[in-house]
């Protein structure tokens, strides 16, 4: 399904994982527990998300957005960000996962 | 003479492959080398090793903000950002009763199937306590 992961540069794990998941749903939790689901549009280094057509998780708690549809989120702001289960290759994230940390 | 872009090969080469050599046994003991090398790779040496034995397995994660964690860890990097699967959270909060001023611990419980938690966030990781 997803062919990535090669990310020469070390300790770009995150970033190539982000950048196959563009076009999926995802929930973004932020530190201030804010919760904006959204399609992901964009990632950078920073792990800095760009959303589209966003809406609030818990509408009635947080009024701040209601007309908000696309934002860009300061990646140190976020806490979670739940994914789609079928998102990527379990065994192709082990395997990335123990060349990036044995090269960091 | 030789032509330029034949130079350029040659350079290319010398450099791309240049990596390469210690694949090559030329002289005695390279060999040796390479076992070494693949057993280094699965020595611990540092903490961050001691998490990779734990990769695919049930972890513990302890989060700021009183917050924890029971997962599959999938991935993680240096700055701990990890990747979750079958998360369990649980939140615990301590409220205080304004008339009897006891503390009511409250534990607030979620499962996310799958998980992405930044590495600024955690405090530790272990494989899980076996309290449940």
């Amino acid at each position: 399904m997803v062919i990535f992961f090669f990310p020469f540069p070390p300790f770009r794990l995150f970033f190539s994982y982000f950048k196959d998941l563009v076009g999926r749903e995802v929930t973004v939790e932020l530190k201030n527990d804010l919760a904006i689901r959204g399609t992901l549009h964009s990632v950078d280094q920073y792990l800095n998300i760009k959303l589209e057509n966003t809406r609030v998780v818990d509408q009635d708690k947080h009024p701040h957005m209601l007309s908000v549809r696309n934002c860009f989120i300061r990646g140190s702001v976020v806490r979670y960000v739940q994914l789609p289960p079928d998102g990527v290759d379990i065994e192709l994230l082990h395997d990335a996962t123990r060349r990036e940390a044995r090269g960091g | 003479m030789y032509s330029g872009p034949s130079i350029y090969c040659f350079v290319v080469i010398i450099t791309v492959f240049q990596p390469l050599r210690f694949l090559l046994p030329w002289k005695e003991g390279a060999t040796d080398r390479k076992r070494m090398a693949s057993e280094e790779e699965s020595a611990v040496k540092e903490p961050l090793d001691l998490i990779r034995l734990s990769l695919d397995e049930r972890i513990y994660v302890k989060l700021r903000s009183d917050r924890e964690l029971r997962g599959k860890l999938h991935a993680y990097d240096q700055h701990l950002n990890m990747i979750l699967g079958d998360v369990e959270e649980i939140v615990t909060t301590v409220e205080i009763d304004d008339e009897t001023y006891e503390e009511i611990v409250r534990a607030t419980r979620r499962m996310v199937p799958f998980l992405f938690v930044r590495g600024d966030g955690v405090i530790l990781v272990s494989p899980p306590l076996r309290t449940a």
